[in-house]
């Protein structure tokens, strides 16, 4: 598996958002984490991804452990996280945007010209400042950044948020060419559940654990 | 009068070597380090130290205190600003004055309370001038501190435009938590700024040393000095700092023509003017005025933000 997550429990304060959380996920696979606003799906991710300290339980990726590891060293071992809003570098280019994780995550197939094979429409935008662009174009860098840093597992984090029909269109297509690839796990929270069932597709697995609201 | 206006631009690379570091670590670590102008004062030390007890010639001393007050300003952005800066707002700045009084305190405890002055040990260099057409006459030392704050700061912008560590402290700059999503370890970023930042302290004491008399209680004036060049300047890009500082040393160098108090004076009329500008400008471009609808620069929004995320971390 590529990544296995047992017992996690995290929080804000006295609530707590994760709960006894146990899933895991292999290359190729795409797992969705769905739930109401408030169940506490961004914070797994946060967590995941390590801008969130967990309280208890352990993230195993690929073999080894990283619940101790600081977000940018989870980066280099091979998490990348999409999150929420984008949070794109807004005074950078499209290219510095891709360059930054490009340089500080893991080497491999995903570089400048692999990730703009894959998000062709990034190509004509690659010195426009990011703070211009449209919600899907961001969205689409956003992707291509987490995909510089040459994740095994990609965090999606509400993608689809905020984008049109037709960028919700071209964005999926996307992620389908890329869950076909096959070297790659997903882990992707979606409002929408439609769009979500016809992603996932059979197969892939149920996230178990509980949480109280 | 073109000759007052010479010396106040000339002047005005020292402020801007000053007022960099102040402005980088206000820009890309959030940090608001009081005691900038007394780590400029203890670097204008260490190069006096070098000179008269190691017998190093002085620009050698200045080329070696460089690396050793970066290094510095590494060590106390690891050991130090970084947890303040997780107290909250008010912690960094009570942090930094009680780190500025020890350093005061501790020069005066190293070096005595007399003035010092670099001037003996550089020669001619301290009132060798340049004659040029018009009968203008320019001093040597400004010529090459100027010189020398286009070439740290054009060097550093090129830097912070086109290299690694310049995409990767723009980024943190811009979004810490992203940054750190992006593989970048933002403690490494921030600590290469404050290293940067007090090297740059250091050198601009070096400077300060050469022209002009120093005592281990000079810092905090200094300090005001960068304070007033950053805000003129906005802390956007390097060479709005540059020009704050050349706005700031002409306002200084006319000021003195009039007055001898004029000096301090009139920067600091020049200051409160910008100042009281651009909280102006933003408070009527909050409120939607018509002022809101004309494009306005964004320096100012970056000055606001911060003040208002600090505060929103310290109550929760």
């Amino acid at each position: 598996m590529m990544l296995s997550v047992s017992n996690l429990v995290a929080g804000h304060g006295l609530l707590t958002a994760v709960r006894d959380v146990s899933f895991s996920v292999g290359a190729g696979q795409v797992l969705g984490v769905i739930g109401a606003n408030g169940a506490g799906k961004t914070t797994l991710f946060r967590t995941l991804a390590g801008v969130h300290p967990a309280i208890s339980g352990s993230i195993v990726l690929d073999g080894v452990d990283v619940t101790a590891l600081r977000p940018s060293h989870r980066v280099a071992s091979g998490i990348a996280m999409v999150p929420e809003g984008r949070r794109l570098f807004v005074d950078m280019t499209v290219r510095e945007n891709l360059q930054v994780a490009g340089e500080n995550g893991r080497s491999g197939a995903w570089t400048l010209p692999t990730v703009l094979d894959a998000l062709p429409s990034l190509a004509p935008l690659l010195n426009v400042l990011t703070g211009g662009l449209s919600g899907g174009q961001r969205q689409a860098v956003a992707i291509g950044r987490a995909l510089m840093s040459n994740p095994k597992v990609l965090l999606l984090d509400e993608v689809s948020l905020g984008l049109s029909p037709v960028a919700i269109e071209g964005l999926y297509e996307q992620l389908a060419s890329l869950k076909g690839r096959g070297d790659t796990a997903m882990v992707v929270v979606e409002q929408d559940l439609d769009r979500a069932m016809a992603f996932f597709r059979s197969g892939d697995l149920p996230a178990r654990g509980s949480h109280r609201t | 009068m073109l000759d007052t206006l010479i010396q106040g631009i000339l002047l005005g690379g020292y402020y801007a070597i000053l007022a960099a570091g102040l402005s980088l670590m206000f820009g890309v670590v959030r940090f608001i380090n009081l005691a900038h102008g007394d780590l400029a004062i203890f670097g204008a030390y260490l190069v006096l130290f070098a000179v008269e007890a190691l017998g190093l010639s002085p620009w050698v001393a200045v080329a070696v205190v460089v690396p050793v007050m970066a290094l510095l300003g590494w060590v106390l952005q690891a050991t130090l600003f970084a947890r303040t800066i997780k107290g909250g707002f008010l912690l960094p700045l009570l942090t930094t004055f009680g780190l500025g009084a020890v350093l005061q305190n501790g020069m005066f405890g190293l070096f005595g309370s007399d003035t010092k002055s670099l001037g003996n040990h550089i020669g001619n260099l301290s009132w060798a001038s340049w004659s040029l057409p018009f009968g203008i006459t320019v001093g040597q030392l400004p010529v090459i501190t100027f010189a020398v704050a286009v070439a740290v700061l054009g060097s550093l912008q090129l830097v912070l435009s086109f290299s690694k560590l310049g995409r990767a402290i723009r980024a943190t700059a811009s979004d810490p938590e992203a940054a750190e999503l992006s593989g970048i370890d933002a403690r490494a970023v921030h600590r290469a700024a404050a290293a940067i930042a007090v090297a740059l302290a250091g050198l601009a004491g070096a400077f300060l040393a050469m022209r002009a008399l120093i005592n281990p209680y000079a810092g905090p004036t200094q300090l005001i000095f960068a304070f007033e060049a950053v805000v003129i300047g906005g802390i956007d890009s390097l060479w709005g700092t540059l020009i704050g500082g050349i706005v700031l040393g002409v306002a200084q160098s006319f000021g003195a023509t009039i007055s001898a108090q004029g000096f301090q004076l009139a920067g600091h009329l020049v200051f409160l003017g910008v100042l009281g500008a651009r909280l102006y400008f933003a408070h009527s471009r909050d409120l939607g005025g018509w002022r809101g609808v004309l494009r306005m620069p964004r320096a100012r929004q970056k000055l606001v933000a911060p003040l208002k995320q600090a505060t929103s971390e310290g109550r929760s």
